[in-house]
């Protein structure tokens, strides 16, 4: 209200029609002026919205780890560190050892990357190097982004319906106990699911080999895939690395899919074609049965291995590409 | 000196077809699925399948709408969510680029985008369910708004940054406060590229099923209360495929195909729209 009557005061001797007219004009200044106010106001508001968000998303990430660290002691103070090397699950018993989980995590993602990467390569040299522009290789590239955009549970479904019985019949080809789901199936179903993280991260990544170091090699009489071999890879070794350790990354954590096409025991896996399970399988298939708490708790250490482990991977990968990036 | 030549450029012809056959190969997955789910999946879907609920085991027919209305809730909700949220902290990345809060909150985005799926539901789990003491299609849209942020966030980041400084400088100049210059000049201009994140969030989370699991949990009937267990469609396709019937069997196959189709057209319809705008994602 003061800065409305300060003007007031300064001019004396007003006559009547000065007094109307500064009359408006003062009402006009004080609602520019109380308008201005209003919008520092806020601005201020707005500024600090922004900033309270920002803390609130790094709020939830800390509340997410805390959930997990808070609900998993039941468990790390009945089997402590054990539990990571227990080889027996046996929730009747009450003993909890994640071992088989881990190894099975371990062997399908591993497997499917063994099976992806000479896919993906191929779609990224083709992408990169080969044909980076026309329609065909356009939509090549769409398609196989397309791939990841397929639910997972409907791969589960599909590799239940149509994939299972294949591998079954291959199993009993080969002499093995044709089972049909286990840790081969869900490889295979992993392995299509991952084509597309590697093979779009290394299509950038071989796009921006510089084009003077490329055309140094043609000069001195190289083939195309002599320059792809002894110029593009060198250089883009350590981003295709990191690709393949995103892509394994995604692998771990991959739920649904493996889940219905992994057989679901808690026995440790003899080879390739057994059922086994991963951690997210398990966590997936006992949770809303876990009536003991601990072994509620045992099923949420598992998730706090599965996002430990996520977390590690993703910002190795991330650090590498960065640093490849800025080069 | 002929002959290695001729063998180089011979070693090199192959190496090229070889990774042309091992490229195509990558589609036919795809290709494999898209048709056997619109083999199975066509057939069952009538008006019928789209207005009725499931039928118990041993009566044929059914549809699936509880799972279509409660997968539309779900996502809505999740939607109401993370967009204003999403965008917000995008706004607030892009304008600090080089603060410390800044440097922090997009190394968490980073984290939260890596995030198991199933991990989120166990969160999701614990914050609503257990206290609550009933699973809740709240629950689940809260899991899948989590999932959704850092998309959104990213993508708003992302093009934010890429308009013109000009942009913000002209706004004030003309003495615009800074909220009017952001919900006026900037969000507009970029709107095409916030858009276009947001419907691959949707995209993205509209398939998600391990986040909903011991969230939502899945409903035989009709439900539209929010603080209620609630079908969706990847619960119903997920528990269905693995039931040893072959009526739930149809019913999921049917299920698979409208979530497949609806999944790839908002893919690809996003992927237009970056395309006529050119947006960066």
């Amino acid at each position: 209200m003061d800065f409305v009557t300060a003007p007031d005061k300064s001019t004396p001797d007003v006559t009547t029609s000065r007094v109307l007219s500064y009359d408006t004009d003062t009402v006009a200044a004080g609602k520019r002026i109380k308008r201005s106010h209003s919008h520092i106001w806020a601005e201020n508001v707005f500024q600090r919205v922004l900033v309270v968000i920002a803390v609130a998303i790094i709020a939830l990430l800390l509340c997410i780890v805390l959930t997990l660290i808070v609900q998993s002691v039941p468990s790390l103070k009945s089997s402590g560190i054990q539990y990571l090397w227990g080889k027996v699950w046996d929730p009747v018993q009450n003993i909890y050892g994640a071992f088989p989980f881990l190894l099975g995590t371990l062997l399908t993602s591993m497997l499917a990357l063994i099976i992806s990467i000479p896919f993906s390569f191929a779609v990224a040299i083709i992408l990169g190097e080969y044909y980076p522009k026309g329609w065909l290789p356009n939509l090549l590239k769409n398609t196989v982004e397309l791939i990841a955009a397929v639910p997972s549970v409907i791969y589960g479904f599909w590799g239940l319906a149509v994939l299972v019985p294949i591998v079954r019949s291959l199993e009993s080809k080969i002499g093995v106990q044709p089972a049909g789901v286990g840790i081969f199936s869900a490889s295979l179903i992993l392995a299509v699911m991952i084509i597309p993280y590697s093979a779009s991260l290394g299509r950038s990544m071989i796009q921006m080999v510089p084009a003077h170091l490329k055309e140094a090699a043609y000069s001195l009489g190289a083939t195309r895939w002599e320059v792809i071999k002894m110029v593009v890879f060198p250089y883009v070794k350590s981003g295709l690395f990191a690709g393949i350790l995103l892509s394994f990354g995604r692998a771990i954590g991959e739920t649904m899919a493996v889940t219905m096409v992994i057989g679901n025991t808690s026995l440790i896996p003899k080879s390739i074609f057994a059922p086994g399970n991963t951690m997210a399988s398990v966590i997936a298939n006992e949770f809303t049965e876990a009536d003991h708490p601990v072994y509620l708790s045992a099923l949420i250490e598992l998730g706090l291995v599965l996002f430990v482990v996520t977390l590690v991977i993703n910002m190795i990968g991330k650090s590498i590409i960065k640093r490849f990036t800025q080069d | 000196m002929e002959a290695p030549i001729k063998f180089r450029i011979g070693k090199s012809k192959f190496f090229e077809g070889f990774s042309v056959v091992l490229a195509g190969l990558c589609v036919v997955p795809l290709i494999a699925i898209l048709i056997y789910i619109i083999q199975a999946g066509a057939s069952k879907i009538n008006w019928h399948f789209l207005t009725s609920i499931p039928k118990p085991v041993g009566e044929s027919g059914g549809g699936i709408a509880n799972a279509l209305l409660g997968s539309m809730i779900i996502i809505g909700v999740a939607s109401i969510i993370a967009i204003p949220i999403g965008i917000l902290c995008g706004v607030y990345l892009s304008e600090n680029r080089s603060s410390k809060l800044a440097y922090w909150t997009r190394l968490c985005v980073d984290v939260l985008q890596g995030v198991p799926s199933i991990v989120i539901g166990i969160i999701a789990y614990f914050w609503l369910v257990k206290p609550f003491g009933t699973f809740s299609a709240f629950s689940g849209s809260l899991a899948l708004a989590i999932m959704m942020l850092p998309i959104v966030i990213r993508s708003t980041e992302e093009t934010l940054k890429l308009l013109p400084d000009s942009l913000r400088e002209a706004s004030y100049a003309l003495a615009m406060p800074f909220h009017r210059m952001i919900l006026k000049v900037i969000i507009p201009c970029g709107i095409s590229g916030i858009l276009s994140g947001v419907m691959l969030s949707v995209a993205r989370i509209a398939g998600e099923t391990a986040p909903l699991l011991f969230t939502a949990f899945g409903n035989p009937y009709m439900a539209m209360d929010i603080r209620k267990p609630m079908q969706t469609l990847p619960l119903l396709i997920f528990n269905y495929a693995t039931s040893p019937y072959n009526d739930w069997h149809d019913l999921a196959w049917g299920a698979s195909m409208i979530l497949l189709v609806w999944v790839l057209l908002l893919n690809i319809f996003t992927k237009l729209i970056t395309r006529k705008w050119k947006v960066v994602l």
